[in-house]
């Protein structure tokens, strides 16, 4: 294995909780290479043979294990796409954690899009974690532009948790989902953006067999300057249920464009979304001071509980 | 002690300036149960508000134990010891029951300790603890998170704006018996509860009741009780439920 450094450590803990090497299988990528790769029994994983990125391959009935690939960069102006497909059998019951951590202390631009395709087979189980974390002082900027492609069988079900909470000066995340016959897909998404960042998150979820179900839900906090676009769109093409929620919380002169759509093809789909744009209100400010917080003290208290 | 030396409080009233609080001057001593009543908009929650430096006064002072609090902000006078419970309890999106207990600590509050205040205020922990403050839980619910916060920082003075406000009768009951445990312990705390309710009052050491700002009537319950009852804003829960008992 080649060694990581002390940057490379730390943004693998803010992306992935990692303190070192994880269990079970794993792939680490630093500055555009895969550094370290361990599989197991039932989990493999390749390097694509023809262009960037690795196949990983779970089999039928594989439960309780864990893959991790996370991505880190430190090497400023480092631009990649990587192309990671997931290949799940059926029965399976595994939490996927990937995530990219960049720090830039030059003057160029580092950027890091993944694209990760998901085949979940029948009756599945995928709980999948994703952090995007940015750090350094250069005046190189970070950015990130995952998409995340899902494409589920019968019976199968994926909880997506997608954080983004410091250090991404742009993002563009895409993330489309195809559903079959009592697939269920959870999608918890939590995104701040400060300074002069900027944010956008696209999803596309289509529920295309009768009894399959979306519950996508955004909670976001724009800070100072920074902007975000929030478009969750649900189609219900079956007898299905669809539910989407955009939260957001505005600040200084953040600025949030929150476009929750429905498209109902089907009779029997039952689709609802939500979408509430305010700043902290002036009450729940009040309050926590009376218990003893500062005005500031009390503004992150809200903000970390409503991110949490 | 709080002392309050002719507090004076008005609002723009659309263009004009309506006082609220007319030159109220009051004392009120430690480890007493007082209760503040009189008609709607006499200015009560106002006061309670002044006291708690969500409001501050147009004119005159506020001593606690004999330190000038006026121009204290609301941060520094809840560290000084003042509690205060909304009217209308505040709901945070993310914000667990927990979470805000232990803000109110203002330390690291065990979950076992965090138990103790929430069945103080008769809720079963296991199903709060880990609860979100938001819109899911009810008004009575609300309530009684509201007042355990005030519980779990150990205030030396207590103040509740209109406590059975918004809730049913079924959780009034259990509100009382929480206020009456209260006034049975002995906390070294005093408590001003702003109320209409007459099983309130009835709990009462002292009841001063304000009017188009100012006080009217002020003495113990003996001597204000009867001179109230009946007349309008000493109200008494619903009949038939009082006749059904606990």
């Amino acid at each position: 294995m080649q060694k990581l450094d002390a940057v490379q450590l730390r943004l693998l803990m803010e992306t992935a909780d990692l303190h070192g090497v994880p269990e079970g299988a794993y792939n680490i990528r630093a500055n555009g290479q895969s550094v370290d790769r361990n599989t197991t029994a039932n989990i493999d994983i390749q390097s694509k043979t023809e262009g960037s990125g690795i196949d990983i391959r779970i089999k039928d009935g594989t439960v309780n294990e864990s893959v991790h690939i996370p991505v880190v960069l430190s090497q400023s102006g480092l631009k990649e796409t990587v192309y990671n497909d997931f290949y799940v059998g059926e029965n399976c019951d595994v939490l996927i954690v990937a995530g990219c951590g960049i720090d830039n202390c030059g003057t160029q631009d580092s950027e890091h899009d993944g694209i990760h395709r998901f085949y979940i087979g029948k009756n599945s189980k995928i709980r999948y974690v994703e952090k995007h974390y940015g750090s350094g002082d250069g005046s190189g900027k970070r950015i990130l532009d995952p998409v995340t492609e899902v494409y589920m069988e019968e019976g199968s079900t994926m909880e997506m948790e997608m954080v983004q909470i410091k250090g991404v000066d742009s993002t563009h995340r895409t993330t489309l989902a195809e559903l079959k016959k009592d697939a269920k897909l959870i999608v918890r998404e939590r995104l701040m953006t400060h300074g002069e960042q900027s944010a956008v998150s696209t999803y596309k979820v289509m529920l295309n067999e009768d009894g399959s179900s979306a519950d996508v839900v955004s909670r976001s906090v724009a800070r100072d300057s920074s902007y975000q676009k929030l478009d969750l769109c649900v189609l219900g093409n079956a007898a299905c249920s669809g539910h989407t929620e955009c939260d957001s919380i505005i600040m200084d002169n953040g600025r949030i464009l929150a476009v929750p759509s429905l498209e109902a093809n089907c009779i029997d789909a039952q689709l609802v979304h939500e979408a509430a744009i305010g700043k902290i209100a002036g009450e729940q400010l009040i309050k926590l001071m009376t218990l003893g917080l500062t005005e500031q003290e009390a503004e992150e208290q809200i903000i970390n509980g409503f991110l949490k | 002690m709080l002392e309050l030396k002719n507090i004076t409080f008005g609002a723009d009233n659309n263009g004009s300036n309506k006082e609220i609080i007319k030159d109220i001057s009051l004392s009120i001593p430690d480890d007493r149960f007082i209760v503040i009543t009189g008609p709607n908009g006499g200015g009560k929650s106002t006061l309670a508000k002044l006291i708690a430096g969500i409001e501050k006064p147009s004119s005159g002072r506020l001593l606690l134990d004999g330190e000038d609090i006026t121009d204290k902000s609301i941060t520094e006078r809840a560290n000084m010891g003042i509690g205060f419970a909304f009217q209308q309890p505040v709901r945070f999106k993310g914000l667990t029951v927990l979470d805000l207990l232990r803000i109110a600590a203002g330390k690291t509050l065990t979950v076992s300790s965090a138990c103790q205040y929430l069945s103080e205020v008769g809720l079963c922990a296991k199903d709060y603890i880990s609860r979100e403050v938001n819109a899911s839980l009810s008004g009575g619910e609300l309530k009684r998170i509201e007042i355990a916060t005030i519980l779990a920082r150990n205030v030396k003075l207590a103040v509740f704006d209109e406590p059975e406000a918004g809730i049913d009768l079924w959780s009034f009951r259990n509100l009382i018996r929480i206020f009456e445990n209260m006034r049975s312990a002995d906390k070294q705390r005093t408590v001003i509860v702003i109320s209409h309710q007459e099983r309130i009052l009835n709990i009462a050491d002292e009841i001063i009741v304000l009017a188009d700002g100012k006080v009217t009537k002020q003495g113990t319950k003996d001597e204000i009780l009867p001179g109230i009852t009946g007349a309008g804003f000493a109200e008494s829960v619903c009949p038939k439920i009082e006749e059904g008992g606990e």
